[in-house]
């Protein structure tokens, strides 16, 4: 019965959609007050009608009803309740429910705080958030329905969940890439509103930026997860792959976070405003195809897509209308938007525009790379590979200008800034980094060019972030205290972009550390031997079988010493789970300030011996942390006083304030 | 659910270890080139993995392959070429540079050269004088 109600909320929510898609725009087009203020109720109804289906759903995998196809499929009764609760979307349609739940509440989320936007572009913005939805309550109910019953033969128990996905790690990796993916529909929906109306307004200008930082956040957090439990999951340390899922991710993160950056410039200076709505207009576009790619299984083969195309048509077809439409109503309209602000050749806005360049070219990149053997098959039918080399030859280059010249940017001031101190401290920043990088290449023995390379770019960064927060306290010149004081009083922007710039050389030179620098050991070893991985001893004390939950397991004890001190232990395991009929492996990590020793037990020969897996990690740990600034920066910013929710100051400007536009 | 569609082929490395030691050089140099050359070669049944990281038979089999050109003396050009030949460009994760790729092997000069003229046409045709006070509301 719950059930049941459930799918019923699901076409109410479809109903409500359609609702807010059409009745709020004829309201803000023909200024009619009371058809805009549908658009609030519509949007907070079908957010409730959409959570009573998803509670409805996660109801259903706790209970164990397998009656229901879906929880037939993929659960199963003596699963961990935890994995009951998030095998709600570790599949197709749960999945793509939860995807429509994340575009419900981020209408209901404008719907309750967009108060300062005035009420015609709040209609309108809440009217193309409910087009997307339309689209994809259709996608659901047609296509992929997940409270489908089993009409007879209801199976005594479930087939249980892909044991990799028995993980806090990947447990908790789709909602916030879905808070990513999807809270990049609000910038759309500014976007298309703006278009639409004609103008772009004080308020807007302020607005779009706040949700750009929370999508921008869950999707960094969520591809670290994601790359965080394929470094200790799959069992080899790999933590990034280019695969197309991946780069799916990874590509409107990188055009995102291009709109982030030009989202300053339309905030403060009312400039880039055309190239920000056709960044924001990009990135959803790409959070769609992202969606299109995996879901439509067009990426495992171009024939598995052929000979079940209804998913994948009905995506494509999606596809077509959203960025079609959204691009040919650019072309159309965005004639109507002005830019404003004027500044010079070195000023502040030309780095960010430079920014801009550079992350939509290594856009790009990854956007060619990765459909490029798709498009050659389809056209000529030849089957070419495009895997990590090419990537790290093309991506690689332009990223590192990239932070080069995140390093520079705020040396610049904005409107006009003077050339000569900019490149004075541009040049000593510059020798200290080198210096560093050499210091260190002589002290650690490095020799490979391309990760010293690499190095020096991320020492640059941090150095060149930490010089101009130095130098915004008053540091040298200044009295500690007043120094201090100052450092506290920074405005949380400011924060943000600190945190931020200084977390990517982190991660910058973690992802370098491990990619040159690890070191593996693997052999076929018996209990009580000892091998050598760089400056470690790894012991194999000995092998335990036991069982767990829903698994059974040997546990290998691996002892690490250095120079005959003890580091650590070890217990790496291997997994067998008898529902799944699958096994697993489960490194045994120790994380170290500089990186992280691994190790894999593998299988035993049948003479008592092993084969193992040793690294030595460097870097990883900072990889991480880099990530966590990275995530953490952008929610830093977002409590900003200026972009704090319902400031009364915005609420003030946004009445008062004459439209740019008009 | 991203993932999902990845694990499906990463399954190929995930139960047991890809590399086996018995078939590992001695001679740690020799060892570190075979692996190079194996991280530019895709594992033929696998999605999007080189035959280093992948545990299936046939990358095992391309192992060996490989090792044993290098044991013959076959330079790393010398090995790359030699499968490539018997397998086709699809085994090459690196593409090789022919009529086939030059839109891909262009793609990163195009897209940089476009942005930048692009960026400074855009420069050419800013506003420079101050156009209203809309200026001062956006303070």
């Amino acid at each position: 019965m719950i059930v049941e109600l459930g799918h019923f909320a699901l076409w109410l929510a479809l109903a409500a959609t359609l609702v807010q898609a059409t009745v709020p725009l004829w309201g803000a087009l023909r200024d009619h007050p009371g058809a805009m203020q549908v658009a609030d109720t519509a949007a907070t109804v079908q957010f409730l009608a959409t959570a009573s289906a998803f509670a409805a759903l996660t109801y259903a995998f706790v209970v164990s009803d397998f009656s229901v196809l879906l929880v037939a499929l993929n659960s199963h009764s003596m699963k961990p309740m935890l994995y009951k609760v998030t095998g709600v979307w570790a599949n197709h349609e749960g999945s793509m429910l939860l995807w429509v739940l994340m575009l419900a509440l981020f209408g209901a989320l404008i719907a309750l705080f967009g108060r300062a936007v005035p009420a015609a572009m709040r209609a309108t913005i809440l009217s193309v958030q409910a087009m997307i939805g339309v689209g994809f309550y259709l996608f659901i109910l047609m296509t992929s329905n997940p409270f489908t019953r089993i009409a007879d033969r209801v199976p005594l128990d479930g087939q249980g969940m892909n044991p990799l996905l028995q993980d806090p790690g990947v447990a908790f990796h789709p909602p916030l890439l879905y808070l990513g993916y999807v809270g990049f529909s609000t910038a759309f929906s500014f976007a298309v509103a703006a278009l639409i109306l004609g103008r772009v307004d004080p308020a807007w200008a302020r607005w779009i930026r706040p949700w750009v930082l929370v999508a921008w956040s869950g999707l960094t957090a969520g591809i670290a997860l994601g790359s965080w439990w394929a470094y200790y999951e799959l069992g080899w340390g790999g933590f990034w792959f280019w695969d197309p899922v991946e780069n799916a991710s990874f590509m409107p993160w990188l055009v995102g976070t291009a709109l982030l950056h030009s989202a300053i410039v339309v905030e403060k200076r009312a400039s880039l405003m055309k190239w920000t709505i056709l960044l924001a207009i990009l990135t959803f576009s790409l959070s769609l195809i992202g969606t299109f790619l995996v879901r439509s299984g067009i990426l495992t083969s171009v024939h598995a897509f052929a000979t079940d195309p209804e998913r994948g048509i009905f995506i494509l077809l999606l596809l077509c209308i959203a960025i079609g439409g959204a691009l040919t109503l650019f072309a159309w309209r965005a004639s109507a938007v002005r830019d404003g602000g004027i500044f010079a050749v070195w000023s502040r806005e030309t780095g960010l525009l430079a920014n801009n360049v550079l992350l939509a070219t290594a856009t790009g990149v990854v956007f060619v790379g990765t459909l490029y053997p798709l498009a050659l098959e389809l056209v000529t039918g030849d089957k070419i590979s495009v895997g990590a080399p090419y990537f790290n030859r093309s991506f690689l280059p332009i990223f590192g200008i990239a932070m080069f010249v995140a390093g520079i940017g705020p040396f610049l001031s904005w409107k006009r800034a003077r050339k000569a101190d900019v490149l004075g401290r541009a040049a000593r920043v510059l020798a200290v980094a080198l210096l560093v990088t050499a210091a260190l290449a002589l002290l650690l023995g490095l020799a490979d060019p391309v990760g010293l390379f690499g190095i020096a770019i991320a020492a640059w960064l941090a150095l060149a972030t930490l010089e101009d927060l130095g130098r915004r306290i008053g540091l040298p010149t200044a009295a500690p205290g007043t120094a201090l004081r100052r450092l506290t009083g920074l405005p949380r922007a400011a924060w943000g972009l600190y945190i931020g710039h200084l977390g990517l050389a982190v991660a910058a030179a973690g992802v370098i550390a491990i990619s040159v620098w690890s070191i593996e050991e693997i052999r076929l070893v018996e209990p009580g031997a000892e091998l050598k991985v760089g400056p470690y001893d790894f012991a194999l004390l000995d092998v335990e079988n036991t069982t767990g939950p829903n698994y059974q397991t040997s546990i290998a004890a691996v002892r690490v010493t250095r120079d005959g001190d003890l580091v650590t232990m070890l217990f790496p395991e291997r997994r067998w789970y008898p529902v799944e009929r699958q096994p697993t492996t489960e490194a045994g990590i120790r994380t170290l300030w500089h990186g992280d020793l691994y190790a894999v037990l593998g299988d035993p020969d049948g003479t008592g011996r092993f084969v193992v897996r040793y690294y030595y990690n460097p870097g990883v740990p900072w990889m991480w942390l880099g990530a966590a600034m990275i995530a953490a920066s952008a929610l830093i910013s977002l409590t900003d006083r200026r972009l704090r929710i319902g400031a009364p100051s915005a609420r003030r400007r946004a009445s008062a304030a004459l439209q740019p536009g008009e | 659910m991203t993932r999902l569609a990845l694990l499906v082929y990463l399954l190929c490395a995930v139960p047991a270890l890809a590399l086996d030691p018995g078939e590992m050089f001695e001679d740690p140099a020799m060892e570190a080139r075979a692996r190079e050359i194996g991280r530019e070669l895709r594992c033929l049944v696998c999605r999007n993995q080189s035959i280093f990281d992948s545990n299936a038979t046939l990358a095992h089999d391309l192992r060996v392959v490989v090792r044993e050109r290098m044991i013959a003396g076959d330079s790393d050009e010398e090995v790359l070429d030699y499968v490539h030949d018997r397998f086709g460009d699809y085994v090459l994760l690196n593409p090789p540079v022919d009529t086939h790729t030059y839109v891909l092997w262009a793609a990163p000069f195009a897209f940089l050269g476009l942005g930048v003229l692009g960026a400074a046409l855009y420069m050419r045709g800013r506003p420079r004088t101050l156009p209203s006070a809309d200026e001062e509301a956006l303070q």
